[in-house]
């Protein structure tokens, strides 16, 4: 144990900052995204009749790409609260 | 917003609100259903459609062209299962918008939707290809990649679920974050964070969803 800390808040906090650092994969979803839209305004500028299209390829490739940011949101959301780190030191029983 | 507590076998038993709003949901659309129909009995075929059946109209035929362009010309009898996946998807999402818990933030609804999904493309792949053309399917390009083949094709409802769950609940978690930090000015902020969350992101995942669907199963029709 900490100076003053008991087991479960460290284990608490220590959980949050596990969920901070999982969102990092946040960045790579961001990139992706921005270059498909970039890529996609560039098509529209091209070709401005397939407008449609277009805008669906991009929309269906952004949310492809969207998968892993979202895999680090529910495991951040599954850190903060479902505690899973905090239901298995409990169950150790120490 | 209700949620149902019993006993059964003196076991306390709480079914959440979200579940309960797939039920209100399902109600409601099979009400609106049921009063289109009576519409459609009533209506003068010698005459064009007007008011209600006409959008109703528009929604069929749009569906239908959709899953056309994407499955294919002879695939057009699939409309009806994606129309319904789409008119649930859509006013769940937007359930939100009326103070409901959105249905589709409960993980247990998303993973049943993209089951439903998962077991079609199954069961296309061997109805249309023979068990024995489904399973060499595993074995392509090379015969090694048989554990990627097979994890590959696990992984489709897994990122099917999580991304419509991720997407509404990310949404639900910073709204109610915002309304509990700003307590009584919370309405000045949120009614665009609303349009965000609740009408572009619902409208969004409600198609991705349905194309998602449309893709995997199409894949097994060879056009």
């Amino acid at each position: 144990m900490l100076q003053g800390i008991t087991s479960e808040a460290f284990i608490l906090g220590c959980s949050a900052i596990g969920a901070g650092l999982a969102m990092i994969a946040g960045i790579g979803p961001g990139i992706g995204q921005g270059h498909a839209a970039g890529q996609g305004a560039a098509a529209v500028g091209r070709q401005p009749e397939a407008q449609a299209l277009i805008t669906r390829t991009m929309l269906l490739g952004q949310a492809v790409a969207e998968t892993t940011g979202i895999y680090s949101l529910v495991i951040a959301i599954i850190l903060i609260f479902i505690r899973p780190l905090l239901t298995a030191y409990l169950n150790l029983g120490l | 917003m209700f949620e149902i507590t019993f006993n059964l076998l003196n076991r306390e038993i709480i079914i959440p609100d979200t579940i309960v709003n797939v039920y209100i949901v399902v109600f409601a659309l099979l009400i609106f259903a049921m009063a289109v129909n009576r519409k459609i009995r009533k209506a003068d075929l010698s005459k064009p459609p007007s008011g209600l059946l006409n959008v109703m109209e528009i929604l069929v035929e749009t569906v239908e062209n959709l899953v056309k362009q994407t499955m294919g010309e002879k695939q057009v009898w699939f409309s009806p299962y994606i129309f319904t996946l789409m008119a649930f998807l859509l006013v769940a999402n937007l359930s939100g918008l009326l103070g409901f818990t959105p249905p589709t933030s409960d993980y247990s609804v998303t993973l049943t939707l993209a089951l439903v999904t998962f077991t079609l493309t199954q069961f296309f792949g061997i109805k249309n290809n023979g068990i024995d053309g489904y399973i060499k399917g595993f074995f392509q390009p090379l015969p090694f990649l048989l554990p990627l083949n097979i994890l590959g094709e696990l992984a489709n409802p897994i990122s099917l679920s999580f991304r419509l769950f991720g997407n509404i609940l990310s949404g639900v978690i910073i709204m109610s974050l915002i309304y509990n930090a700003l307590g009584l000015v919370a309405p000045l902020v949120t009614p665009v964070l609303h349009a965000y969350f609740d009408v572009f992101s619902g409208l969004l995942q409600t198609f991705i969803f349905a194309m998602l669907t449309m893709i995997f199963i199409g894949g097994n029709f060879d056009n």
